[in-house]
């Protein structure tokens, strides 16, 4: 007996869920901007589907629209990780 | 690389991205965080490059450098007072990233892995496939109409219409039928079929939502953009992308959840949506009670000879960009021996946390900036109150009438300091479209004016 692949994914995307959970709460309020902005950074991991799309040599429909899905997650990447990290530069302690 | 590594190597960028999160707990970890996403997300994008299947570059590399320059240019001028849109702008790219490359699975699926032995698609990679384009086709679309009225593009006003609630459903049950006939038989045509339907789906469910429930809305797009970069995820089988859009999804689930809480609204009543606008509409009962205003000399003498001012910034700040004077006011006050703290509202912005970004960036320290719990309870003792561009958030209604529309919000207790300076260009109510009874307190002083240059005048008073 065997277990199908898809009940593993579910078992990671459940897990996963609740890590979140508890990670999102510890979260204190006054980053939850930058939270917003590095959620959008690092969901566009969706850009490996992409890859998967545009990497044959082959012309075909699948490489146009691997090649589009692949420029919009690159903005939502370097613009997600870049106004993060500019963000996050602005939040200063006390001069002493 | 072997199978197995690759799927070790995700594991590892999903190990990163959920440290990037975990950094955010403190300002100071926060930036370590970043370089943790950052490190993620090379591993995910580099251990997929070097695999056998990818063997054309210049597509990518293209790719990579036009989508790069794009988004780290807007990253580097994006003035704060904008990042609503910014992000709503990012969700909507990550919805239309889900689509198309559920599209590429679509065209492709042999290359893909999700074919059975005689090129069919697998039946569990059609109803992922389907959830993952569809809540992507909703977040793009859902997302675009949030820019257009977070940008004022179109009027931030709720747009509702007769039947509305019975279109959406139509819709909607129209589009689990498609998804049904897809699974039995995925033709292409009912992919693009229940795109379509989605994609109206999401104007659909956007429009009727006001301005002021904005915040809201931004998290739960935010929450939707993970799902379907999770639906995505299972389709591709890979574990990096199940976790981040499961981590994702979460966490805008909760911001929508705190954003809610902090209005003492329903998520129900919310994307039933018709609740406020930029500019309140409902008749609110005017009075002709007296009211004490005051000039910026006036306030600067009682800032002066305070002991201890809590400032209470809203959206109207942002809108009057009075911030940087707002922080150069608070210095000056500070140079005099007076204790200067900030009190924040979860919905005081447009987002959450978009308040806080607003100060950290005119350079006040994130030590003097409270949230409502912590600091609530010190403004019993506390000289002023300094109210700038925030409305209901104050309105001390909410928690003593009843009869009040936003009866039970939280709201920061300024009407307990001994005396509230607030700055406001009329008596004109909040969003909520209702009087708001601080104005007319014997301890209110009103001060008429701009906010920026309000907060300028007052500045200069002080020396």
């Amino acid at each position: 007996m065997e277990v199908d692949p898809l009940v593993w994914e579910l078992t990671i995307f459940v897990l996963a869920i609740f890590v979140g959970y508890y990670v999102v709460w510890s979260v204190t309020p006054a980053l939850h901007t930058p939270l917003m902005s590095i959620t959008n950074a690092i969901s566009s991991v969706i850009v490996v589907g992409a890859l998967i799309a545009v990497g044959p040599e082959d012309f075909s429909a699948a490489k146009v629209f691997g090649f589009a899905a692949m420029v919009l997650a690159a903005v939502n990447i370097f613009g997600g990780f870049v106004v993060t990290h500019r963000i996050l530069g602005m939040f200063k302690k006390k001069a002493k | 690389m072997s199978a197995n590594l690759t799927a070790l190597a995700y594991l590892a960028a999903a190990i990163l991205f959920i440290l990037a999160l975990r950094g955010l707990s403190s300002p100071e970890s926060a930036r370590r965080g970043n370089v943790f996403g950052i490190t993620g997300m090379l591993i995910a994008v580099g251990t997929t490059i070097i695999s056998p299947d990818i063997t054309s570059y210049a597509w990518i590399l293209g790719a990579l450098v036009i989508g790069g320059a794009v988004g780290t240019g807007i990253a580097l001028k994006i003035h704060m007072t904008a990042m609503p849109q910014l992000v709503a702008a990012f969700h909507s790219l990550v919805g239309m990233a889900a689509v198309l490359v559920a599209a590429a699975a679509m065209d492709s699926p042999a290359s893909y892995g999700i074919t059975d032995a005689e090129g069919h698609i697998h039946l569990a990679s059609r109803i992922e496939m389907a959830l993952g384009a569809i809540i992507g086709a909703i977040t793009f679309s859902g997302s675009v109409v949030a820019f257009t009225k977070l940008q004022g593009l179109v009027s931030g006003n709720p747009v509702t219409f007769l039947g509305q609630h019975l279109l959406n459903l139509v819709l909607a049950v129209a589009t689990v039928a498609l998804i049904v006939m897809f699974v039995r038989d995925p033709q292409i045509t009912y992919f693009w079929t229940f795109i379509a339907l989605a994609l109206v789906l999401g104007v659909l469910v956007i429009i009727p939502i006001g301005g002021a429930d904005m915040p809201v809305v931004i998290s739960m797009l935010n929450s939707y953009s993970g799902w379907a970069a999770a639906g995505i995820g299972f389709t591709l089988q890979n574990s990096a992308l199940i976790v981040t859009g499961a981590l994702v999804g979460s966490s805008g689930a909760i911001l929508s959840y705190i954003m809610v809480k902090a209005m003492n609204r329903s998520f129900i009543s919310v994307i039933l949506g018709g609740f406020g606008g930029d500019t309140a509409t409902s008749a609110a009962t005017k009075t002709d009670r007296p009211v004490k205003a005051g000039s910026a000399e006036d306030a600067a003498f009682i800032l002066k000879n305070a002991a201890s001012v809590i400032i209470v910034p809203g959206y109207g700040m942002a809108v009057a960009q009075a911030q940087h004077a707002l922080a150069e006011m608070a210095e000056k006050l500070k140079a005099t021996g007076v204790r200067v703290r900030y009190g924040i509202h979860p919905v005081a912005g447009r987002m959450p946390g978009h308040m806080n970004v607003l100060l950290a960036e005119a350079n006040v320290p994130y030590e003097e900036v409270a949230e409502l719990e912590e600091i609530n309870s010190d403004f019993s003792n506390t000289d002023v109150a300094f109210v700038i561009g925030a409305n209901d958030v104050t309105n001390p209604a909410a928690r003593d009438d009843p009869a009040s529309p936003i009866y039970g919000m939280p709201v920061l207790d300024v009407d307990k300091a001994r005396t509230v300076l607030f700055v406001k260009r009329s008596l004109s109510p909040g969003y909520a479209g209702i009087d708001n009874d601080l104005f007319y307190g014997d301890t209110t002083m009103m001060l008429f004016a701009d906010a920026k240059k309000m907060v300028q005048d007052i500045a200069s008073e002080l020396g």
